[in-house]
């Protein structure tokens, strides 16, 4: 289940001195306080310890830790996972808003639900989805072993249940803003010549350019942290399927502090270049 | 908008639109439906009448349901202070909101953990100040799903109060009615819906969650055990059908929320005339 | 109850909205304070309710000092201009709503309230609509509503902005009269804010015409007709003809009556009904043309040109009834004299 976009922090309601419009000082300052201090205690506080434990035995440890084999193994994962995930579902955010918002046919509304439907799913559900299907005793389990194709406990697994967690994040923001466009662009390309093709890369690809790139963005970080759904079917064999997130796992409850936090410092890392780049795409795309 | 029939490439994109959708979406989902309906009827009832089941899912709730109004209250005001007061450092910390979504439930789960547990930098204040011990507890998960949750609550009220009318409150104001007064009757009976929204989307989310819980809960049996974790705990052992059965059971709760939140809008649209 | 502002300024950043405004309004009266966008017509009104506060100068409300006082307690019903009624509740508990929120003291028993609300929907004549929500109503019936609810808590004075500015023309002309017949019923002290010249004439009994943050000119619809103060009142009310006495043919000035061996300036503003017309043959000495006319209803209005005369400066308008100019019986291109009976001089 995901959220609203974020609109916020830029459109700001003017008071001025709309006198009417004004609370107390004393009001004011408590509520700035509140507001401040939950986020101080609940979002920076966290994202500042990662650091200072990833650092606690000094930069060598961290390094090392980094440079274990098990740690590397699991960022090339992570990494083949999101860039397996994040073209496919590019593609297909692309294709469906096309469709959807480019011409009128009959269950369109429906369609339009469906695509959402992985955000409501729970990690751990969307996990055992694909065990049902591809586990030992799944659907396609026997025929699998038959045939010796692994999915479960190996990269696909991984990649199949990522691409479904992802699934609805390009897509969800193309669809409203081609929505709000129209398409008289693209008609008066097309009756001026240009190709199908020419008139997607010439007329439309720049008009969504920032809100796909927006969608991408929360389709990779979403793909590179995705725990609880790859942890049911990654098995979590060390240097083989445990991705980064799961990586933080394993070490965490091995007691291997700054291990854990090293793994988890790349993937803060990660959240907080999405954040700026997300803060940055939002103003570009006003 | 307007069937054009000039627009080219209907049927490539309809085609691998639903043909993915299918392929990565409705066949896996519906295994699980399939797999449900195959279950017997009793047995069913006997895995979900397990005390241990029985437990985790009052804890999922009730731990996600707390969870959510404390969100839905901190978010509020957060909300408030973002789109009406102007102040230094606002526009990073409104940026921050949105770290619980774009960080890893993993890493927020063990950051949690290590900052609530016994020995943890709030942990320990909590424990020597109030003998309050967070970590390993139901609070503890309490604590991870308000990290959860607040996002949801903050990005729902924020635009609705963006647009809100402000001359409704001046009217008020004019007519005679304190600040108070027109908190009370202007302000928060038009943000309601809203935040009424924010605390659903908190809550659907919170009880799902997995990652960043499991590492603060402690996870003891009957205590600290949620529903998400059984799932995974019963896929290990091979119980196929105790797993299934917990899953099928959290999907319809979950679509019953929904539908009541729905209907509940829908409810309140009604009442203000807007349908 | 008299309103007295005392050298009123505002700014906003670097813009000043209003500039030392003095303004007496006596009790009783309805006042268009009248002027274009931007001119700080709205700002002044916001202050007088309490919604701003300026940067300089006091507000008087019978003769005591409010400047400081929270709009919750001045006592002023205000009319927003997109009328601002609370969306999520009836036609009836928004009019009701001023009482409810009154002290307990000082509050109304709920049968009482019942009664006064009713009471003033049938003043609006909207007492069937008791019990619909704001986004069920027309634009006119808002207006209304919002009215009735300003009034509810019986109010020493009635703050309008642009009243009728959302309304579709048709209703707003009703809605003028209905305005204009309800405060003579009430008779409680009203200022309201208009772009509209014809509109502020038409409702007002006193007229304070604005610009740019300054008062031009207050008096009567009347006196401000006939006796505008300068070029802007001049132009802004009603329709004038400028002529440039340096530019234009003084011979044909001349000949079509304006009297200008005792100019008070070099621009003479003319209102078109200020202009008669006589025909003439066609080798006579008036340089004018009947160029086309238009019918105003009532009244016709002639466009002359003097054919002479480069660019711009060569139209004049003038108005007549009908009667008069049927009997005239003018033809386009017929060459006419034209007789100027009154001018204003501004330089």
């Amino acid at each position: 289940m995901q959220a609203p976009s974020s609109t916020a922090g830029n459109a700001i309601v003017r008071i001025g001195n709309r006198q009417a419009l004004r609370d107390p000082l004393w009001l004011r300052c408590a509520l700035i306080g509140v507001a401040v201090g939950f986020i101080v205690l609940f979002l920076c506080l966290p994202l500042g310890l990662v650091l200072y434990q990833a650092f606690a035995k000094g930069w060598q440890a961290y390094f090392q830790a980094l440079s274990e084999p098990d740690t590397v193994a699991a960022l090339r994962l992570t990494l083949i996972v999101a860039l397996a995930t994040v073209p496919l579902n590019t593609i297909f955010g692309i294709a469906a808003a096309w469709a959807i918002t480019r011409f009128e046919f009959p269950g369109k509304s429906l369609l339009t639900t469906l695509i959402d439907l992985p955000f409501s799913v729970s990690p751990v559900i969307s996990g055992l989805i694909f065990v049902l299907l591809f586990g030992s005793q799944g659907w396609f389990g026997p025929w699998l072993s038959a045939h010796q194709i692994k999915i479960m406990f190996a990269t696909p697994g991984i990649i199949l249940v990522t691409v479904f967690v992802t699934f609805p994040f390009v897509a969800r923001e193309l669809i409203p803003l081609m929505q709000e466009m129209g398409n008289e662009e693209e008609e008066a390309a097309l009756s001026l010549g240009a190709g199908g093709w020419k008139t997607f890369f010439l007329i439309t690809l720049p008009n969504i350019k920032w809100a796909l790139l927006y969608g991408v963005l929360l389709c990779n970080a979403r793909a590179m942290g995705e725990f609880g759904a790859v942890s049911v079917v990654s098995g979590h064999i060390r240097g083989l399927t445990d991705t980064l997130p799961l990586h933080v796992e394993v070490s965490y409850n091995d007691y291997d502090a700054v291990g854990a936090f090293a793994s988890a410092s790349i993937l803060a890392g990660l959240a907080v270049v999405t954040l700026v780049l997300k803060s940055f795409l939002e103003w570009k795309a006003r | 908008m307007t069937q054009s029939s000039i627009m080219p490439g209907f049927r490539p994109a309809l085609a691998f639109t639903l043909g993915y959708l299918t392929l990565i979406v409705l066949i896996p989902l519906s295994s699980l439906l399939f797999t449900s309906l195959q279950l017997d009827w009793n047995e069913y009832l006997d895995i979900m009448i397990d005390r241990r089941v029985l437990a985790a899912f009052r804890i999922s709730f009730l731990t996600s349901l707390a969870a959510s109004v404390i969100a839905g209250l901190f978010g509020f005001v957060i909300a408030w202070v973002m789109v009406r007061y102007p102040f230094a450092g606002k526009r990073v910390l409104d940026a921050l909101i949105d770290l619980p979504f774009a960080l890893p439930t993993a890493v927020a789960g063990v950051v949690l953990a290590t900052i609530y547990q016994p020995g943890g930098i709030v942990g320990k204040w909590l424990i020597d100040n109030f003998g309050l011990q967070v970590a390993y507890t139901p609070l503890g998960i309490v604590v991870a799903l308000i990290f959860i949750g607040i996002p949801f609550v903050v990005r729902t009220i924020e635009p609705v109060l963006q647009e809100f009318d402000t001359t409704m409150e001046e009217a008020a104001a004019c007519l005679g009615a304190s600040r108070l007064q027109v908190f009370a009757k202007i302000i928060l009976p038009n943000l309601f819906p809203a935040v009424l929204t924010g605390v659903s989307l908190a809550f659907a989310r919170g009880i799902g969650e997995y990652g960043s819980v499991i590492f603060i809960a402690g996870n003891l049996p009957y205590v600290s055990e949620i529903a998400p974790l059984l799932i995974v705990i019963k896929l290990e052992q091979y119980q196929y059908a105790g797993a299934t059965s917990i899953a099928f059971s959290m999907l319809i709760v979950s679509f019953l929320l929904l539908l009541g939140l729905n209907l509940l809008q829908r409810r309140l649209r009604k009442r203000s005339g807007q349908i | 109850m008299s309103i007295r502002l005392i050298d009123i300024s505002k700014n906003f950043g670097q813009f000043a909205a209003l500039h030392n405004i003095n303004l007496d309004i006596p009790a009783g009266e309805l006042v268009a304070l009248l002027g274009p966008s931007g001119c700080g017509k709205t700002t002044l009104l916001r202050i007088i309710a309490g919604l701003e506060t300026p940067d300089q100068g006091r507000v008087l409300l019978k003769d005591e000092d409010i400047t400081g006082q929270h709009a919750s307690r001045r006592g002023i019903g205000f009319v927003f201009q997109h009328y601002a009624l609370f969306r999520h509740m009836t036609v009836f508990d928004n009019i009701a709503f001023g009482l409810r929120v009154k002290p307990r003291r000082e509050r109304p028993a709920e049968t009482e309230i019942t009664k006064k609300a009713h009471a003033l929907l049938e003043l609006v004549q909207l007492d069937w609509l008791a019990d619909r929500f704001p986004d069920q109503l027309s634009g006119g019936q808002r207006q209304r509503i919002a009215l009735a609810r300003a009034l509810a808590v019986a109010p020493e004075v009635l703050l309008l902005d642009e009243p009728f500015g959302a309304l579709d023309a048709s209703v707003r002309k009703d809605l003028r009269l209905w305005l204009r017949n309800l405060h003579q019923e009430l008779n409680v002290t009203s200022i309201f804010v208009t772009h509209d010249q014809e509109e502020a004439m038409e409702v007002a009994s006193q007229v304070v015409v604005l610009n740019q943050g300054r008062i031009e000119q207050q008096g009567s619809p009347d006196a401000i007709y006939d006796n505008p103060v300068n070029a802007f009142v001049s132009k802004f009310i009603g329709q004038t003809n400028i002529l440039h006495v340096e530019q234009n043919d003084a011979a044909w000035l001349k000949s079509a009556g304006l009297v200008f061996e005792n100019p008070q300036g070099i621009y003479a503003h003319v209102r078109p009904h200020d202009i008669d017309i006589e025909k003439m043959s066609a080798t006579s000495a008036s340089p004018l043309i009947l160029k086309d006319w238009q019918h105003l209803g009532s009244s016709i209005r002639i466009e002359l040109v003097n054919p002479q005369l480069e660019g711009s400066g060569g139209s004049l308008y003038a108005e007549m009834s009908n009667r008069r100019f049927k009997q005239l019986n003018l033809n386009r291109g017929d060459r006419v004299a034209a007789h100027i009976r009154q001018a204003h001089w501004f330089d």
